[in-house]
């Protein structure tokens, strides 16, 4: 869907700020905890007290690299820090240390789903490292009109993602950023939560007629806190923008902010010169050498990416794209999954039972914090379920019952399952009774089997099911079956 | 001879072999300071002098070994964090302050046992060469109270001159060391840049700042230069570099050395009295058994104007952080955050470190920055060039510390350029990140102290320190003092 006029086609670039998961911040040894007491998670280094120097976090880096690495970017083997000056309160040293014309990562790609079945291919411009700025507190004083800082997150790691200009609907925005958020959490390098900021996106976009190649003057709309929001935010931008396109009315580059009481977009700022931030090569930090043998080591660390996940569910085990789309929607969910088929590897059969039972039951109980989901079950529990299926022990109903006992527990699905007299009806001399009366009760149909109508042998299965409870061995009934009606 | 008129290494030694005590140097230190009229210190506090003095002597008597440093009064330029002592950096919007830890360098003379005097005056956040910029007052010249003591070490230079402290910290961003010291007959010495560690140390410009030691000896700067050298791995800047042994390179023979001069070192603007100085020293230097080697440096003459646009475009970075927020003084129209920002800052800063940090903003600005701080980068590089140079025909180049002897207190106020020009022959080492040394030479007529500068390749303090000490022991000025008061 899309509210474009045909008339324009809107140019979208995305800026995404994602905190990364160290240990400890970014040029100090403090830790980075989130919720913490204000201003207890800080130190000389990010107070910015006189005197004090910042040292480069190696495991910052680390991640970095192996997220330019995921996204298909060069790696920079020299790259160099620069100082972002500015003054706010929130910004202790009145500078961001970040990097400017020289990035550690550049030129890379991202593909998502054209919507239309098939994919595309986004720009990455190019990814930097930074530090974050402390919190601004307004309220929290007894002193009224008086504001406070806490400076706990101040200097947590960040990089930032550019994208190039290639997106051109707000479903394509959305797309984009999920497929970052996936990759950044497949490599436990952030926890891509949006609400709390930890995954942070700034929209560029612009409206041009159709088929032009310029671009119109673009308006860039700060930290949207949601996917829906992001999408609310841009398809109120593209009727914005056309609507003064329009009426033929011109504008300043300016900056906006989405308001989600009033669902649309405010403005901001205007840019001009106090976004002169006088970038220059930080002095206190030597240039960034990452050489090749440790990118190339960290290369290998770089796990199997949620694309290549689903390529292989789909292609390899014959999955839905459907179904391989939710059961990659979290890193942790695709490694449940592939713990249930690594029981019986390569076979379409398992996959795609594995697939249905994991979908409709586990996933409707997991639940997902960050980094780490929590499984009402083990994958172990799970093969022993549905190998007690296969083994024709219980049926498919009997299975979904079993799983409504272990659920919770660390119980054996076998033991229950023999615990709670559940293994199915394979006993041939009962099943053949029964059939014998199924028949017997209903002559019509029988008669249109023998007739010919083989399909009513369903009708003689239902009914046998339906007198054990569904604890009959399907199979075995239909043989039976066949037996006494022929 | 008083305590304080003894070498820093005697006494280190007489202190250590339980001659005298560490009390009995700290309070021969405190006496001297209560008369001091030079107003060198800006914190003083005899009770924490004495407990610190009183703490050693304990530690030599319960038998445990001491440190290098044991007993000796040091005294610490005000820009460098002590956690038990208020850092001003000699301005107002830090009046007060109280850093909650210890600069590196600071703990390291600690762990030597050294005896901390006090906080020494300089020119407001170390921006000047003649101590006139300090927001509480200048220090005057201990040989002449009417004249400047240089910058921006000025109290560093002058309390060891007036037998305030028996060695000093100072830091030196263009010839902050080397320049007083010459300017009050001192050793002053600015380590290679990486040598000692930053952190702690209130930044200027900080590609280019470096502390070092001052003693009325060669060897007292050595030994303060072994306690405080070495990688720290609070600052990335510093390098892990071997740290030779800096007293034992004194006393070796400097027989056979190459000195370079530089023919830009001698034109006009060298006061002829000085120019008369070094070049007698320069004679010396071949009595040692030195060759001189005539060199040019032809990019000697844009090193001023290349360190203005440096270290002030670092500068007006890294003094953004004095912001009435966190820290130091808050000045608050009640009005908005700018207001509160531009009056803190208009009411902190005193007029030199306003006109460099607009100097600073400004060639940093957008459409500026190529024209000036690109430019300056560049040029930076060939005046590192001529060095490399020079030093493949030379092992180590000589000359004066500054063009002019100590002036009278308000000559160059009005004229900053003027003033800027007084470091022409520190900058070329302090942009090329060499280490450098100011040793006294003959006087002038007047009894004013003249310095000689010997710079070395970088980590080559060794070098530079066993020249430094032959020097010396043949100089003029060996041995001489201004009164006491
Ligand atoms: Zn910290």
């Amino acid at each position: 869907m899309s509210t474009v006029p045909a008339r324009y086609e809107a140019v979208i670039g995305l800026e995404v700020h994602a905190q990364l998961l160290t240990k400890t911040k970014q040029f100090c040894s403090c830790p980075t905890t989130f919720g913490a007491e204000p201003n207890t998670a800080v130190c000389p280094v990010c107070l910015g007290l006189p005197g004090a120097l910042p040292v480069l976090n190696r495991e910052a880096v680390a991640m970095g690299v192996r997220t330019a690495l995921a996204l298909d970017c060069r790696v920079n083997e020299r790259s160099v820090f620069a100082r972002k000056n500015y003054f706010y309160p929130d910004l202790p040293k009145g500078y961001q240390i970040s990097q400017f014309d020289l990035p550690f990562s550049e030129h890379g790609k991202l593909e998502i789903p054209d919507g239309a079945g098939g994919a595309k291919t986004v720009g990455i411009t190019r990814i930097h490292f930074e530090e974050d700025a402390g919190k601004n507190l307004h309220g929290v004083t007894e002193a009224a009109g008086r504001s406070v800082v806490d400076l706990n997150r101040a200097g947590t790691p960040l990089i930032e993602i550019v994208g190039e200009p290639d997106l051109r609907s707000a479903d394509d925005a959305v797309a984009y950023l999920k497929r970052l958020r996936e990759i950044l959490v497949a490599l436990e390098v952030n926890d891509g939560n949006l609400e709390e900021g930890s995954f942070r996106c700034d929209v560029n976009i612009s409206v041009r007629p159709t088929g032009s190649t310029q671009f119109g003057t673009r308006v860039e709309v700060k930290n949207v806190n949601s996917f829906r929001n992001v999408h609310k935010a841009i398809e109120h931008e593209i009727a914005r923008l056309s609507g003064l396109a329009d009426a033929g009315e011109t504008f300043k580059q300016h900056t906006r902010q989405w308001d989600d009481e009033g669902q649309r977009t405010v403005f901001l700022r205007i840019k001009e010169g106090s976004d002169d931030y006088r970038y220059f090569p930080e002095p206190d930090l030597p240039p960034l050498i990452l050489d090749r043998p440790w990118v190339d080591a960290l290369a290998k660390t770089v796990p199997e990416l949620p694309d290549a996940r689903r390529r292989r569910l789909t292609s390899a085990l014959g999955l839905t794209a459907y179904d391989a789309e939710v059961l990659t929607a979290h890193p942790k969910i695709g490694d449940f999954f592939e713990s249930v088929l690594a029981a019986h590897p390569s076979d379409p059969a398992w996959a795609k039972r594995a697939a249905n039972f994991v979908m409709t039951e586990v996933l409707a109980e997991a639940q997902a914090h960050g980094l780490t989901v929590t499984f009402p079950v083990t994958p172990r529990q799970i093969v022993e379920v549905l190998d007690l299926v296969t083994a024709g022990t219980i049926s498919g109903k009997q299975a979904k019952e079993l799983y409504g006992f272990i659920k919770g527990s660390s119980a054996s699905p076998t033991e229950v399952a023999k615990e709670k007299g559940m293994a199915q009806v394979s006993d041939a001399a009962v099943l053949e009774q029964l059939c014998q009366k199924v028949v017997d009760e209903n002559p019509k149909q029988a008669q249109a089997y023998r007739g010919g109508k083989t399909g009513t042998i369903g009708f003689f299965v239902g009914q046998v099911m339906k007198l054990t409870q569904g604890s009959a061995n399907p199979a075995l009934v239909n043989d039976l079956l066949k037996k006494v009606l022929g | 001879m008083e305590l304080l008129d003894s070498s820093l290494l005697d006494a280190a030694d007489a202190v250590r072999a339980g001659k005298i005590s560490a009390r009995e140097l700290a309070d021969a230190a405190i006496a001297r300071i209560e008369r001091d009229d030079t107003h060198a210190y800006l914190d003083f506090d005899p009770a924490r002098t004495r407990a610190q003095a009183i703490s050693v002597d304990e530690k030599r008597a319960r038998g445990e070994a001491l440190g290098p440093l044991a007993g000796v009064p040091i005294g610490l330029k005000d820009v460098l964090c002590t956690r038990d002592a208020r850092t001003t950096c000699g301005s107002k919007i830090l009046e007060g302050y109280r850093p909650p830890y210890d600069a590196t360098a600071v703990a390291k003379l600690r762990a030597a046992d050294a005896v901390f005097t006090g906080k020494l005056n300089m020119d407001e956040f170390a921006m000047g060469s003649s101590n006139e910029n300090s927001a509480y007052g200048p220090v005057k010249n201990p040989w002449d109270k009417s004249r400047v003591p240089g910058g921006s070490s000025g109290g560093s230079a002058a309390a060891v001159s007036a037998g305030l402290a028996l060695g000093t910290l100072g830091t030196d961003t263009g010839g902050s060391i080397r320049q007083p010291a010459a300017l009050c007959g001192v050793v002053g010495l600015k380590p290679t840049y990486g040598r000692v560690s930053r952190y702690g140390l209130v930044a200027f410009a900080s590609s280019l700042d470096q502390i070092g030691t001052f003693a009325a000896d060669v060897r007292g700067a050595a030994r303060l230069l072994e306690a405080i050298a070495g990688h720290d791995g609070h600052d990335a800047t510093s390098v892990a570099r071997p740290i030779d042994e800096y007293v034992g390179a004194c006393g070796r023979d400097p027989k056979g050395l190459r000195l370079g001069v530089p023919a830009e070192y001698f034109e006009a603007g060298l006061e002829p009295e000085v120019k008369a100085s070094i070049e007698a020293g320069l004679k010396a230097f071949e009595g040692l058994g030195c060759t001189l080697v005539p060199l040019q440096m032809p990019h000697t003459k844009h090193a001023v104007a290349t360190y203005y646009v440096v270290a002030t475009a670092e500068c007006s970075s890294n003094l953004a952080r004095f912001d009435g927020v966190r820290y130091g003084l808050r000045v608050d129209p009640g009005k908005d955050l700018e207001a509160m920002y531009g009056a803190t800052r208009d009411r902190g800063f005193g007029a030199e470190v306003k006109r460099r940090i607009l100097l600073g903003t400004y060639v940093l600005s957008a459409g500026y920055y190529d024209a000036y701080y690109t430019k300056a980068q560049k040029v930076r590089t060939l005046i590192r060039r001529d060095f490399e140079a020079a030093f493949a025909k030379c092992d180590a180049i000589v000359g004066p510390t500054s063009p002019s002897v100590a002036w009278p207190f308000g000559a160059k106020v009005a004229d900053p350029l003027a003033m800027y020009l007084a470091d022409v022959y520190t900058l070329p080492a302090s942009l090329a990140g060499l280490p450098g040394i100011s040793v006294p030479a003959a006087p002038s007529a007047s009894g004013l102290p003249v310095g000689m500068q010997i710079v070395t390749p970088a980590w080559d303090e060794a070098r530079m320190l066993t020249l430094a000490h032959a020097f010396e022991q043949v100089s003029p000025a060996k041995g001489k003092r201004p009164a006491r008061s």
